[in-house]
């Protein structure tokens, strides 16, 4: 399988062909540069992305979060489904722990700014 | 009698608080941070979003976790801080007319002022879109901050016209929140996003991004029915039967941010057309002496690493101003700084050859992309310094480095300008 990425490494924005089998790069064209390499590797065998959302407070009010660590890309709604459906206590602080374990990820999510 | 401080900070965003704290560490105890908002922080407070700080502290935060780091160094330190507190105006002579609820109007003078008031997103009003003026058309900002900060949704069919950054970190943020993002319409052939947004906010939900496309009419009486998109071509101008029409209830505008500059203007201050900032020398003072200027409300940044650096400049020049009673060591030498070719402008505008003693950051934006090029600085056709580029981009803002010792002997204007094909 064939795969056509945009290297996110710097603004050259190299357009990547990546030879892809059993889920892993064999072979990476049109990169300028190793990060382009690198980047195509991860990209096609264990995409994962930091997921950052907010979860509501027992004022009403959002408080921003985040995964502790990027998540796979594919459980990135999961995550989220599970910070909305939590409601944290006030005061909050950086670095407290809002939804543990989000949607089996086996990764924390995270308060990130002070509120209350 | 009048209040008077030593220095006094506008704004307590990102520049404000790290030009605050560098001019305490210089020895000017006496400051005040001035914050119209609630409490510190400023725009970072709705960009939850991380990539922050990667090149200040080495790793990755979230925009209110980068402002938190700020907000603990002018807490520690014990500088006095105004929030609900406006500015209303600048006087020539560094007199503020300050108005809070706590505190009624005041007017307090300073032996030194620095600008920190950030930038503003482009209004529809500034962007000649024609058609009608329902409900439903907001900035991307606007909506960021309605949904990060007060949790309300500003609807659920969504067009993003501008492809700049924020306009694509709504596009996901939007999503993510149970909104459909039809798509996001740029104007010019190329985004003015970083391609890591594009690929992350963009590619991974799906959402197309049409170049050369822009807004050609609104439409719905009350509330905001759908907009008809149309291709443009090379001048910028719509291509007749191209439009399409996109049903949604959610338009936001990405298109661009200007610094706020009421109050240098009502300074007085010479404001640089191709910036929308003030002129500033390499101390980064404008052009009233002892009135600094630092961050987005000088010229906008992409990072906001460069704009704490920047303004810690500005913090540590606004002390050594003060301390000297603004005299300088030797008189004064003033060479221009003008924008080459393929620059748009240069931060700064003039530097003082005669009194340079610190490395100076040459700031500028390119007008285009260019890839395989070489920056060149020069005066009197001599190279002062030169460096080859893969590519440079409008979006990305450069930063060369003048060192001191490069600049003797140089009489008559500064070049900064693009050579293509030197690589």
């Amino acid at each position: 399988m064939t795969r056509e990425l945009i290297c996110i490494g710097c603004p050259m924005g190299c357009e990547l062909t990546v030879e892809v089998e059993d889920g892993k790069a064999v072979s990476v064209t049109g990169n300028t540069c190793g990060i382009g390499k690198k980047y195509a590797e991860t990209e096609v065998s264990a995409p994962t992305r930091m997921v950052t959302t907010t979860v509501m407070a027992d004022n009403g009010k959002p408080v921003p979060v985040k995964t502790r660590t990027a998540v796979p890309k594919e459980k990135i709604s999961d995550v989220v489904k599970a910070v909305k459906s939590t409601t944290i206590k006030l005061p909050a602080r950086i670095g407290d722990t809002a939804v543990e374990n989000a949607a089996g990820t086996g990764i924390d999510v995270i308060v990130t700014k002070n509120a209350g | 009698m009048a209040e008077h401080i030593s220095l006094a900070v506008i704004g307590g965003g990102p520049a404000g608080m790290a030009a605050a704290a560098a001019a305490y560490d210089s020895g000017i105890t006496d400051v005040t941070v001035f914050e119209r908002d609630s409490e510190l922080g400023g725009i970072l407070n709705q960009c939850i979003h991380n990539g922050f700080g990667l090149h200040t502290f080495k790793e990755e935060l979230t925009g209110p976790e980068y402002a938190a780091r700020y907000i603990e160094q002018v807490k520690q330190r014990g500088i006095h801080c105004e929030t609900d507190s406006m500015v209303l105006s600048i006087s020539p002579e560094k007199q503020i007319t300050v108005v809070s609820k706590a505190r009624g109007m005041r007017v307090i003078g300073a032996d030194a002022i620095i600008l920190a008031m950030g930038c503003r997103e482009r209004p529809r009003g500034a962007l000649n879109i024609p058609g009608m003026r329902p409900q439903g058309i907001y900035t991307a900002g606007t909506a960021q901050k309605l949904i990060n900060c007060e949790g309300v949704m500003p609807g659920k069919e969504v067009v993003i016209l501008g492809s700049g950054d924020i306009g694509l970190i709504m596009a996901r943020r939007m999503t993510l929140e149970g909104a459909h993002v039809r798509l996001v319409a740029e104007l010019m052939p190329y985004s003015g996003g970083l391609k890591r947004n594009i690929v992350q906010c963009l590619d991974d939900y799906g959402i197309p991004l049409k170049l050369s496309h822009t807004v050609v009419d609104i439409r719905g009486r009350r509330k905001l029915e759908g907009v008809v998109i149309a291709e443009v071509d090379g001048t910028g101008t719509p291509i007749p039967g191209t439009e399409e029409y996109y049903e949604c209830d959610t338009l936001l505008l990405s298109c661009g941010l200007i610094p706020e500059n009421e109050l240098s203007l009502s300074a007085g201050i010479t404001i640089n057309g191709a910036t929308s900032g003030p002129v500033v020398d390499e101390y980064l003072n404008t052009s009233i002496p002892g009135i600094f200027a630092c961050g987005n409300v000088l010229h906008v940044h992409d990072l906001v690493d460069f704009v704490s650096e920047e303004a810690g400049r500005a913090g540590r020049n606004a002390a050594k101003y003060i301390a000297d009673k603004g005299s300088r060591k030797n008189e004064p030498h003033i060479v221009k700084l003008i924008p080459g070719n393929g620059v748009r402008y240069t931060v700064p505008c003039t530097i003082d050859t005669a009194n340079t003693e610190e490395d100076i950051h040459l700031r500028f934006r390119v007008r285009n992309v260019y890839k395989g090029c070489t920056i060149k600085v020069s005066a009197n056709g001599n190279t002062i310094i030169s460096k080859k580029k893969r590519i440079t981009v409008p979006s990305e803002m450069e930063d060369i480095i003048l060192k001191p010792d490069m600049l003797g002997g140089i009489d008559g204007d500064i070049t900064v300008g693009i050579e293509e094909g030197g690589v």
